[in-house]
């Protein structure tokens, strides 16, 4: 069936664009001297993505989420174990999403 | 001399990705079913959590599936939602040193935003060992194809992950390894301008740019407020 080769052939080309951005991050820098404002900008990569990822949720969502993910960030910083501080803030948006 | 055995790493890393396979789980087995409701056969909804391995671009295409399939649509829009691999790339391979060149290519053949932030929050103390990246990377490879396989046998979801907060886990998650990148007033800085122009480029575009866009837009800040005597001092 031609469908089935198509839904198969769609599979490989996400796959395959997929990888295209995992291993282009690899060659991106090669050859480049990481240092000063560089090195700067990239050590602040990582903060700035993942606040990137979870800002719509935190911010646009709606209050008992950003409540939530305040309450979940206090938990951080006492520096509680991560488990301890993903129990409390997946508790925190439950009862503020049953609350609010 | 305190080396940890490849062992220790290795029970280390599926420790520390425990919580996030218990979350993974159920998002995997809601895609299997979605997919399954498309018209995927449950080998096709593995292979997709095989080789693209990438939840939300896999709820986005499950979301544009049609009969027949747009395939190109599909396929670019799967790029866009995964661009910021990039990024994420582009700051992994500096710790990558003690990687075969294969490994490399596994390793990030591997990656997600999951096993990414946490390779990032252990090179953030010692350098990052094979041994602890593949067993986070993997764990979560197991996990995310056997519950989209198990999904797309049942053919039926358990419900809502929205429902049980799990859907919140993920955020949770990484406000926690957030809090290990502080540094002060200028991770303030940054986090404060990635936040406002992600949540902005989320209002104002459709798609994922919104990650590249709160992304790039807190490592400006970060270049911008750098300077060379404090560096030197």
């Amino acid at each position: 069936m031609s469908g089935d080769w198509l839904t198969i052939a769609t599979i490989i080309a996400m796959a395959a664009a997929t990888y295209l951005t995992r291993i282009g991050g690899l060659y991106l820098m090669k050859g480049i001297t990481v240092k000063g404002r560089l090195k700067a900008a990239l050590d602040a990569l990582p903060p700035a993505v993942l606040m990137a990822v979870i800002a719509p949720t935190v911010l646009a969502t709606g209050p008992a989420e950003t409540i939530a993910a305040a309450i979940t960030a206090g938990a951080a910083f006492l520096r509680l174990p991560m488990m301890a501080v993903v129990a409390i803030g997946v508790a925190a948006v439950i009862a503020l999403r049953a609350l609010l | 001399m305190l080396k940890p055995s490849r062992a220790a790493d290795f029970r280390r890393g599926v420790l520390d990705i425990l919580p996030v396979l218990a979350a993974a789980a159920p998002i995997g087995l809601l895609w299997g079913t979605l997919a399954a409701a498309r018209g995927f056969s449950p080998f096709e909804a593995w292979l997709t959590s095989a080789t693209v391995f990438a939840g939300a671009s896999q709820f986005v295409a499950i979301d544009m599936w049609r009969d027949p399939v747009p395939l190109m649509l599909v396929v670019f829009t799967t790029f866009v939602v995964n661009v910021r691999h990039l990024l994420m790339g582009a700051s992994l391979q500096r710790h990558l040193a003690r990687f075969s060149a294969p490994g490399k290519l596994l390793a990030m053949f591997l990656m997600t935003d999951e096993s990414w932030a946490f390779a990032e929050r252990k090179a953030l103390a010692e350098p990052l060992r094979p041994a602890y990246y593949f067993a986070v990377a993997v764990s979560m490879w197991l996990v995310w194809t056997s519950a989209s396989l198990a999904g797309a046998i049942a053919g039926h979801s358990l419900g809502d992950p929205a429902a049980y907060g799990f859907d919140f886990a993920f955020s949770a998650m990484f406000i926690a390894i957030l809090a290990g990148f502080w540094k002060g007033r200028r991770t303030a800085a940054v986090l404060a301008s990635s936040a406002v122009a992600a949540a902005l480029a989320k209002l104002a575009l459709s798609g994922a740019w919104y990650i590249v866009i709160g992304g790039l837009s807190g490592v400006v800040v970060a270049a911008l407020l750098h300077s060379d005597e404090e560096a030197a001092a």
